[in-house]
């Protein structure tokens, strides 16, 4: 039958679509995450005539000690004292003295051992000599009990909150939007309730949605109202509330020092302890913090690409954990705006702030550029008014303006001992204009053009230096709150 | 199984398909190039010519975080807003030079200069200018305080310099400083002052 010209038009029109799609949408990369108490780490998955494949020895690799040797069509692979043999192109295998039949036939290229994916749940058991759980789905493995399972109820609190306590610390990657708040679990093994949907007895956050795929976990909350995360308790309690409500619930939640999850982000490594709370503090007591401190960016929001592909916010965030360590070992209490990797503006860091009263609120900054620290204070005019009952959101700072330079100064001078170049300055940064107590931006850059911003030891140095200055006007910034 | 005719056309508008899409990333690509010509464009009006006079140029310098006070010499119409654009240029010239020690992103231009009433100067950026700016609070400040600063020391009578890029207004110039409200001048003038100090 032949094709009227309309019909050939359309079919036209579509397979020019169908092509401009293929081109246009490439492939997001499939992985499969792996979870236990070793290690948790992200592997890329092949697919080889449509079955997905997956590399023997980098699955083991971090699980242990591991050898492999190519000969001919065979493969030996040796994990610990356990014995695997494959050949290339086959199903039959032998792993633990016990012979397997693969779903899919091993494939051997350039030395490096496939196997199937879904073979994993067999294989593993008699390599490592112990129980897998596989998600195939949303392709994550959990070897052992790596599990981390978590709770979640609303506080009586006014406003309400919903506190989250998980089995141990995250460090989800935090997104938000119009009635929307969304933890994205890529290095932890979060395992999801029973049911995907969870619903809470609370009309601003009505409920709770679990879902995963291609190798994470997301937790997504619907809200009525702006939606905000804070962390506590070493990275263990999450809190999600209207802004000002999150920030008081992670201040007053209880939060003893325990190692803490370090995110693989994070170049230097220090695992986050807590500064705050006194063993006896309650959940509904208000505490006061000496400090809050502000790892300058998160999230998509990275800062400036450094030196090295550092990205800045995960020096600052490095140095911000450093310093409220340095802090609490000389009895002053700190707060972390961002304790995770996790995206927030200006305007939410300031209230942040100023819902806490702390003595000093210290932005951090990191650079390539030059060398040495800078201190910054607000750049704001001297003449700005604050008259009134109302604080001008862009002028609350003009008050505590001169207490600002002068902690620059003090925190300078302290700075100057590590002999590196120390240069105080007004700067126009947000959120400086808008903080209602002593206010510093400190921007770190190297120490000099052979060291690395990712040097733990300048880290520490810096963070120690900021931290004696701030313990040598303890008194007066207390009595300037 | 499928007739040979219907056969043929499919196999036909398959190659039809696959030649548009070839001809369509053709254009993409023309497309995008031009966009870049474009970008890279010359500024704000063709150069002037004229009498020469005497100006300070406020350089950024990012080894020594420092401000430096240029003499140049460009000619320089009467008219305030035209005067104020030929500054601009003849910064942003001294920022393209290889010597140069606050480099610029690649197409970095002004767009446009207005002085909307005798005392406030707007600064449209391109953005480029923005967008391969490096990133930093003290390499942004330098910026910011180098296009004010040489504005204000050779237009009299500027009280505030708001910067746009591409027209709108930008929280901040590359991630740090503010660009969401204009600059008193005497602010930017003090610190000019102390960034040109050094200390």
């Amino acid at each position: 039958m032949p094709l009227s010209s309309a019909t050939v038009r359309r079919l036209q029109v579509f397979l020019l679509f169908a092509l401009l799609l293929l081109v246009a949408a490439g492939p997001e990369e499939r992985r499969l995450s792996i979870y236990s108490t070793a290690a948790n780490y992200s592997l890329a998955v092949q697919s080889r005539q449509g079955v997905d494949y997956i590399g023997l020895l980098e699955v083991l690799e971090p699980l242990g000690t591991v050898s492999a040797k190519t000969n001919g069509h065979r493969w030996k692979i040796r994990f610990n004292n356990v014995e695997g043999e494959f050949t290339d192109g086959k199903p039959q295998t032998k792993a633990g003295g016990t012979n397997i039949d693969l779903p899919a036939s091993f494939v051997l290229e350039n030395d490096r051992g496939l196997v199937p994916l879904s073979s994993l749940t067999i294989l593993l058991p008699r390599l490592l000599g112990g129980p897998v759980t596989f998600h195939p789905a949303a392709r994550r493995l959990f070897v052992g009990n790596a599990a981390v399972h978590f709770t979640a109820q609303i506080s009586k609190t006014n406003p309400p909150a919903l506190v989250i306590n998980f089995t141990s610390p995250v460090n989800p990657t935090i997104t938000t939007e119009q009635g929307r708040l969304a933890m994205k679990f890529t290095r932890e093994g979060l395992v999801g309730p029973a049911t995907p949907t969870i619903t809470f007895d609370s009309k601003a956050i009505p409920s709770a949605t679990f879902q995963e795929d291609n190798g994470a976990a997301e937790l997504t909350f619907s809200g009525t109202v702006p939606l905000m995360a804070s962390f506590s308790n070493d990275n263990r309690t999450i809190t999600i509330a209207q802004p000002q409500a999150a920030a008081v619930q992670g201040r007053t939640a209880p939060s003893p020092p325990l190692p803490a999850a370090s995110s693989p982000a994070v170049p230097s490594p220090t695992a986050p302890s807590s500064a705050a709370p006194s063993p006896g503090s309650s959940p509904g007591e208000t505490r006061h913090y000496f400090a809050v401190i502000d790892a300058a960016h998160g999230g998509d929001e990275s800062g400036a690409t450094l030196a090295g592909q550092l990205l800045e916010k995960d020096i600052t965030l490095a140095v911000a954990r450093t310093l409220r360590q340095e802090l609490a070992a000389r009895q002053m209490t700190a707060l972390l705006v961002r304790d995770a990797d996790v995206a927030m503006t200006t305007e939410q860091r300031a209230s942040m702030a100023n819902a806490a009263h702390p003595a000093i609120y210290l932005c951090l900054h990191a650079s390539s550029q030059g060398t040495g620290v800078r201190l910054f204070t607000s750049s704001i005019p001297h003449g700005a008014s604050d008259q009134g009952p109302f604080v001008e959101w862009e002028s609350a700072q003009v008050q505590f303006l001169p207490s600002s330079q002068k902690v620059a100064a003090r925190l300078g001078a302290a700075l100057q001992t590590l002999q590196v170049p120390v240069r105080s300055l007004p700067a126009p940064l947000r959120p400086l204009n808008s903080i209602r107590t002593a206010a510093v931006a400190i921007e770190i850059a190297p120490p000099d053009l052979t060291t690395g911003l990712n040097s733990a030891a300048y880290q520490e140095s810096v963070a120690r230096m900021v931290a004696i200055g701030l313990a040598a006007m303890r008194d007066e910034l207390e009595a300037g709150r | 199984m499928i007739p040979r005719h219907l056969a043929i056309a499919i196999v036909v508008m398959l190659l039809i398909a696959l030649g548009m899409s070839f001809f369509l990333w053709r254009m993409r690509g023309r497309s995008s190039t031009g966009e870049f010509a474009t970008s890279n464009a010359v500024p704000v009006a063709p150069p002037v010519t004229g009498p020469t006079e005497q100006v300070t140029l406020y350089v950024a310098d990012d080894n020594s975080g420092t401000l430096r006070a240029t003499s140049a010499l460009i000619p320089l119409p009467s008219a305030r807003q035209q005067r104020g654009e030929e500054l601009l240029r003849a910064l942003l010239s001294a920022y393209a030079a290889k010597s140069s020690h606050h480099v610029l992103g690649s197409g970095s231009e002004v767009r446009a200069f207005y002085l909307v009433d005798p005392g406030l100067a707007v600064i449209d950026l391109n953005r480029a200018f923005a967008d391969g700016h490096r990133s930093g609070v003290l390499v942004e400040e330098l910026t910011v305080a180098s296009l004010a600063r040489t504005l204000s020391a050779n237009l009299p009578g500027l009280t505030q310099v708001q910067f746009l890029v591409d027209g709108k207004q930008r929280d901040t110039l590359a991630g740090h400083a503010d660009l969401s409200r204009p600059y008193d001048i005497s602010a930017m003038n003090q610190l000019a002052e102390q960034l040109q100090s050094g200390q």
